[in-house]
């Protein structure tokens, strides 16, 4: 089970308490009903679906409620960082340092 | 190929079995073949063989990054049956069944096909309801599944719970007779050797790293760990990785990779006559030949390439399990995994040319592809051979998620096949 780091609560809980809801930073586009099928398909249905660093939302559903976003590694599933919804996409070099620091303080995810 | 028989074993055991020749050859790789399909999995080498076998190419490399048959082929639970509920999924589905039935003549290769029967159980009236909807529409298809009660189930199948006092009491069953079990290791070997015996090239331990393009962006090779390897057609039969190798060619797909796990207990002598499923409280079991229970549990919540999942996914399963059946309780876990299963937003799969001259893909089967590794083969090798898709896999094309016309297995079930 994953540890996941709360941005909101400032906490580590465990998995259970949140909800995975996708990949992140795909935005509605704002004129949707003008927007080509292809589009709009590759808004709602198409997906990077990376293997390695990946971007994700997550919802801490059983805790504040709240949706944020975390940067993970899909192949080792551990947490880089993770941040409040409307923040922008960190640096992900920036993150992995962050990841290390927290490591060594024994804060490491998963 | 010498052929398997009765006689071949009498033979071979009159002169210590010093006769048996190597299942597939492990040839080193051509500079160019007609066709490359890229993941040695059951439906990888299933589409090589009726390449070669109904459509007279045999001038074919199927390339594996591993070994062949170590994907999710030799991690799933090995279930078949064919009761989905529309005419597109009847349509793929039951023509694997029919394959199935033969396959080991077919392939002069015992895979062990075992329809025991497929038991779905119902726990609440939604279920009742769907599960019926379900029949009716299957009945109309020509697939065969009937309608069980709480008595009629326990009939069937024996160690089933059906005290209306459980925490998930069974309210009816729907079964598939024709539906049950093959042994996968056998399928992914089965299929080896009869292409290997057709020219055929298998080729392990060669990891695709890129795909190349021509001038007019028609596909002309891969890039591979073992050198660059040319073709006018690949097929790209890459289960969890599809995401990764579509990568390679600019392609985004539909498509988000999931961890699934499985778990096998110690083996006990026969005592589970089928196979059933729950979808409601999410567990899949049947007994093995060798004996072990062969549980499926359900995916974790986040997209993984980790092979490896939750410990709580395994657990509910195992008290779901422990509830329907009380013998189980005591029994102790041998061995678990997880394989990564490529999810379509619809939850049917993708086999199909792309916007890529020269390029297929068949992947998207998520949680449920073991069942339909023939048929699956078949109708992407007629898709490749052809350039143009067989009449039963016309409706699984990359475009359905443009134009709204899905095949929504995900709706009709909201869960794992």
């Amino acid at each position: 089970m994953l540890l996941i780091h709360c941005p909101y609560c400032g906490e580590e809980r465990p998995e259970l308490e949140f909800r995975h809801a996708g990949e992140a930073h795909i935005a509605r586009p704002e004129n949707i009903a003008e927007i080509s099928d292809e589009d709009f398909a590759h808004y709602f249905f198409y997906r990077d679906n990376p293997k390695g660093v990946t971007f994700e939302r997550w919802r801490h559903m059983h805790g504040c409620g709240r949706f944020f976003n975390a940067v993970r590694d899909s192949v080792s599933d551990k947490f880089l960082t993770t941040y409040k919804a409307g923040e922008p996409k960190p640096d992900i070099a920036d993150a992995a340092n962050e990841n290390q620091i927290n490591t060594s303080k024994g804060q490491g995810a998963k | 190929m010498r052929k398997y028989s009765g006689f071949a074993l009498v033979r071979e055991a009159m002169r210590a079995h010093k006769g048996w020749d190597r299942q597939w050859a492990s040839p080193e790789p051509k500079p160019e073949y007609d066709v490359i399909i890229i993941g040695a999995g059951g439906h990888g080498l299933a589409t090589a063989y009726y390449l070669a076998k109904e459509h007279g190419i045999t001038n074919v490399a199927v390339l594996e990054k591993g070994w062949l048959g170590g994907g999710n082929t030799g991690r799933n639970t090995t279930i078949i049956r064919s009761n989905y509920l529309y005419d597109e999924s009847a349509g793929l589905y039951d023509h694997a069944v029919k394959l199935w039935e033969n396959l080991s003549q077919d392939l002069n290769y015992n895979v062990m096909y075992s329809p025991r029967g497929v038991m779905m159980l119902a726990h609440n009236v939604h279920d009742v309801q769907v599960f019926k909807r379900h029949i009716h529409a299957n009945r109309l298809n020509g697939v065969d599944n009937e309608w069980l009660t709480p008595e009629a189930a326990k009939e069937y199948c024996p160690p089933l719970n059906i005290s209306s006092t459980a925490r998930y009491p069974v309210m009816g069953a729907a079964l598939q007779r024709r539906g049950g079990t093959a042994r996968h290791d056998a399928v992914a070997w089965g299929y080896a050797r009869a292409a290997s015996d057709r020219g055929v090239h298998i080729i392990q331990n060669c990891e695709v790293t890129g795909v190349r393009r021509g001038a007019d962006g028609a596909v002309t090779g891969v890039e591979t760990s073992r050198g660059f390897i040319g073709a006018k057609k690949v097929g790209v039969v890459a289960a969890g990785n599809t995401s990764v190798i579509m990568q390679m060619a600019d392609v985004r797909m539909p498509l988000e990779s999931f961890p699934l796990q499985a778990l096998v207990s110690e083996p006990v002598k026969p005592c589970f006559p089928c196979v059933v499923m729950s979808n409601t409280v999410h567990a899949y079991i049947s007994q093995s030949d060798k004996g072990e229970l062969v549980i499926g549990a359900g995916t974790d919540q986040y997209t993984s390439y980790s092979q490896t999942g939750g410990l709580h996914i395994i657990q509910h399963t195992l008290d779901a399990i422990c509830e329907m059946f009380p013998m189980f309780t005591r029994m102790r876990m041998l061995r678990s995994w997880g394989g990564i299963v490529d999810v379509t937003p619809d939850r049917s799969p993708i086999i199909a040319k792309t916007p890529v001259s020269g390029l297929y893909v068949n992947c998207g089967w998520g949680t449920g592809g073991f069942k339909a590794t023939p048929g699956s083969g078949h109708v992407f090798a007629h898709t490749i051979a052809n350039d143009n898709p067989h009449p039963i896999n016309a409706g699984y094309t990359m475009e359905r998620f443009k134009t709204g016309r899905l095949i929504d297995e995900a709706a009709a079930a909201a869960v794992a096949h």
